[in-house]
């Protein structure tokens, strides 16, 4: 149902494609509000502030953290909402929609790390977080996270919330059908790389030889994703673009690394073709039409909201063949168009703080960027029960240590869309795999252009 | 029929008097005069009010942004006709005109031949006549996002009842979004169960303004149901039939939320290698995923001018029908 409503709001706003164009643009000359006036009056009156944000499942798992807060500040109520499950093609252009026409935008938004490129392009939108004190929370962020808040203007204007350490999410009831391990140190021991992760692939497939039985990984994107992320820290911490935001795609040996290690595993028949964040991929989440999927920390909440109840225990997390690695993480920005900073910069000052994070990720298992939220044992004793009360506070705790920071260009998001469409392509059979590459720095060129 | 009150000296003219009863405005009266002359204006105001803030403008602002590099919440220079090169060189604009174009003909010319036998059954007397007449409007009436949603469930690769109904007689699963053939496919069905009745109802409508004599003596004449339906039904529809032409002309180069939702993921791209993006896709998918407004903007005064052009197209066919005889 949810998708429904996303599809017809989709759908309205594009049909009259030429229309909006038109009328959203024409309002970009109108100065934004500026923020000096609310801020006093805002004690005595009770102020609204409203949150933004994205994602499947648990989302950011705001819910507990706003009800708190909620509670001891009834002058400053929050108003939270997660508007689409979709980051990229949904949330991020009605959000520079938002921000061009100068109003729309919610007090606090949030931000994929994907989009910190571009956003960090723009600072006339955003305001600078340190007027409002915020710049003394620096210790409690590794220097990585810190920085990517840190916009063109040398400004900061966004704190972080969850990063993505990496595991390997898995159904223990389908392991066990196929006579794998089931617990998950001897599964972690399995597969110490991508080769011997093929390797137990193919014996899984090979206990469920029918076309109607799972496949071992869900599709070419999850997969691709995660061993990007380790492989980019290798080849001097860039993906998609370099430093100075030049296209590298056709020269960085981590894309090609990566692309490659998908083409194996979609040749050798071990995904179930499907498309990540698609209704379809959501289905068969639920009907456990596959294995295994890559899970950064934040894929917890997705995976346990789009499977449901009933699924409660047939999952669990080892640990990801190939080592480290960072995929995703979010940050919370204030709106230069906000009427309220000063509101919005205590209630994202909470929500990026230790309290905030330790309820996040107890909702949505999101694991906090925040050092001492990690350091708590509130995070670090944390067991999944969804997950077989998998220790997601350890393992994740662990799988952060030695992560290394990955600079995403401000086309970023553009780029990475077009190409993961190739290789849905080249899984599902449209694309040949003998031109898929060729084909994936084509639409990469084009994106990135 | 106009009144000629603005020459009170005038001697009476020759023709029709005025019927005595009737009240007309006073002659004379400065006001009277203005209300006569304006209100005609003043009431047809709110549509050319609305056209212009919904119409014209948007269609000068986007013709402004597209001479633009314009980047959404970003930076714009002034750049000239460099889209419009651009875009005519542009492999993945063309592609995209193709497959609106494919889908088109593939969708159209099906539906309104179905819509014109559907017309011709509806028009005899048969039992039950409301109930069928209402009975193919019912597809308009649903949410197209619905349609789109239903077809796409039973077009689906792993769970689809098309697959399903297929696999009896030993044909292996298609998976339909990854060809340009079978996408096609999909997507002109989607657009045909919803506007097939639709056409039905129009063509009908007019059907029924036929009069009755001509059949009659046709008959007399001993011209068969079929040959009264080619000489006389299909050359009185000539109107309503360019009409439909026009409309499914437009609706049809503007295709877009069957193959959106046809996508699953609502990336505006039409598969992984396009091949089901239409012309509306490609113009989201610059404007809102690339962010790439003058672009998007430049592509859409291109579709303008294809749709003027496959208008005019449409337009010398069908005004040949039953001409000649």
């Amino acid at each position: 149902m949810l998708n429904n409503k996303r599809h017809g709001r989709l759908a309205a706003v594009a049909v009259m494609a030429a229309t909006a164009l038109a009328i959203t643009s024409c309002s970009s000359s109108e100065p934004a509000e500026p923020a000096a006036g609310g801020s006093s009056a805002a004690a005595a009156e009770p102020v609204t502030i409203t949150v933004h944000t994205f994602g499947g499942g648990e989302n950011f798992g705001y819910d507990k953290a706003v009800e708190t807060w909620n509670a001891a500040h009834p002058n400053i109520q929050v108003k939270y909402q997660n508007l689409t499950d979709r980051f990229e093609d949904v949330y991020l252009p009605q959000l520079l929609q938002r921000l061009q026409a100068g109003s729309g935008a919610a007090d606090i938004i949030a931000l994929d790390e994907g989009a910190m490129g571009l956003m960090k392009a723009r600072p006339q939108f955003f305001t600078d977080l340190a007027e409002y004190g915020l710049d003394s929370r620096k210790a409690d962020f590794p220097a990585a996270k810190w920085d990517n808040g840190i916009n063109a203007d040398s400004k900061l204007f966004a704190l972080g919330t969850d990063i993505g350490g990496m595991t390997m999410c898995y159904r223990k009831d389908l392991f066990e059908k196929a006579g794998l391990p089931t617990e998950r140190e001897e599964v972690g021991k399995l597969w110490p790389d991508w080769n011997a992760f093929m390797e137990v692939g193919k014996k899984f497939q090979a206990a469920n030889p029918g076309k109607t039985d799972p496949k071992f990984i869900d599709g070419p994107n999850t997969l691709y994703n995660v061993i990007l992320s380790q492989e980019a820290p290798k080849n001097g911490n860039v993906s998609y673009f370099d430093k100075n935001n030049q296209l590298v795609i056709e020269t960085n040996p981590a894309i090609k690394t990566s692309f490659d290690t998908v083409k194996s595993f979609s040749q050798a028949g071990l995904t179930a073709k499907l498309a990540s964040f698609s209704p379809p991929w959501n289905a068969a989440i639920k009907k456990g039409a596959f294995a295994t999927m890559g899970c950064p920390a934040w894929m917890l909440g997705v995976v346990s909201g789009a499977a449901g109840d009933d699924n409660k225990g047939k999952w669990d997390v080892a640990s990801v063949p190939g080592g480290a690695g960072n995929w995703g993480g979010s940050y919370l920005a204030i709106p230069k168009q906000s009427k309220h900073p000063k509101e919005a910069a205590e209630v994202l000052n909470y929500l990026t703080g230790k309290e905030g994070h330790i309820m996040a990720f107890q909702e949505a298992a999101a694991f906090p960027s925040s050092l001492p939220a990690q350091q708590d044992p509130a995070v670090a004793d944390l067991k999944n029960p969804f997950f077989n009360d998998a220790p997601t506070g350890q393992i994740f705790g662990a799988s952060v240590k030695d992560l290394l920071p990955v600079f995403l260009g401000e086309k970023h998001a553009q780029v990475k869309t077009s190409v993961e469409k190739v290789l849905e392509g080249m899984d599902q059979g449209s694309v040949k795999y003998d031109q898929a590459w060729t084909r994936f720095l084509e639409a990469g060129v084009k994106a990135a252009g | 029929m106009t009144l000629h009150v603005d020459s009170p000296a005038a001697p009476p003219r020759p023709g029709p008097r005025r019927p005595a009863g009737r009240r007309g405005p006073e002659r004379g009266s400065g006001w009277a005069r203005f209300d006569l002359r304006a209100t005609p204006y003043f009431l047809i105001s709110p549509y050319f009010l609305l056209f212009a803030i919904f119409g014209v403008f948007p269609l000068g602002y986007t013709l402004w942004v597209s001479l633009h590099e314009w980047e959404l919440a970003g930076d714009k220079t002034l750049v000239g006709l460099d889209n419009y090169i651009e875009l005519i060189t542009d492999e993945a604009f063309w592609n995209a005109v193709v497959n609106t174009l494919g889908m088109f003909v593939m969708s159209t010319i099906p539906q309104l031949v179905l819509a014109l036998l559907l017309a011709n059954a509806l028009n005899k007397r048969i039992r039950g006549r409301l109930f069928f007449r209402l009975g193919v409007l019912l597809p308009l009436i649903t949410s197209v996002v619905a349609v789109a949603v239903v077809f796409t469930q039973l077009y689906g690769r792993d769970y689809g009842m098309i697959n399903w109904f297929l696999s009896f007689f030993g044909v292996d699963a298609i998976n339909w979004q990854n060809e340009k053939w079978s996408s096609w496919i999909a997507i002109s069905t989607m657009i045909d169960w919803r506007w097939t009745g639709y056409n039905a109802i129009i063509l009908l409508a007019a059907m029924q303004t036929i009069p009755k004599d001509l059949y009659e003596a046709a008959a007399i004449d001993g011209a068969s149901p079929r040959r009264q339906f080619w000489q006389i039904t299909i050359p009185m529809l000539r109107p309503t039939i360019i009409f439909t032409v026009f409309i499914s002309t437009i609706g049809g180069l503007t295709l877009f939320t069957e193959p959106v939702m046809f996508d699953g993921n609502p990336t505006m791209s039409g598969g992984a290698t396009g091949q089901y993006q239409t012309v509306a896709m490609f113009i989201v998918k610059e404007a809102f995923r690339d962010f790439d407004f003058g672009y998007a903007a430049a592509a859409a005064w291109l579709l303008f001018a294809l749709i003027l052009v496959g208008t005019l197209i449409n337009y010398s066919f069908t005004r040949r029908i039953g001409g000649s005889k």
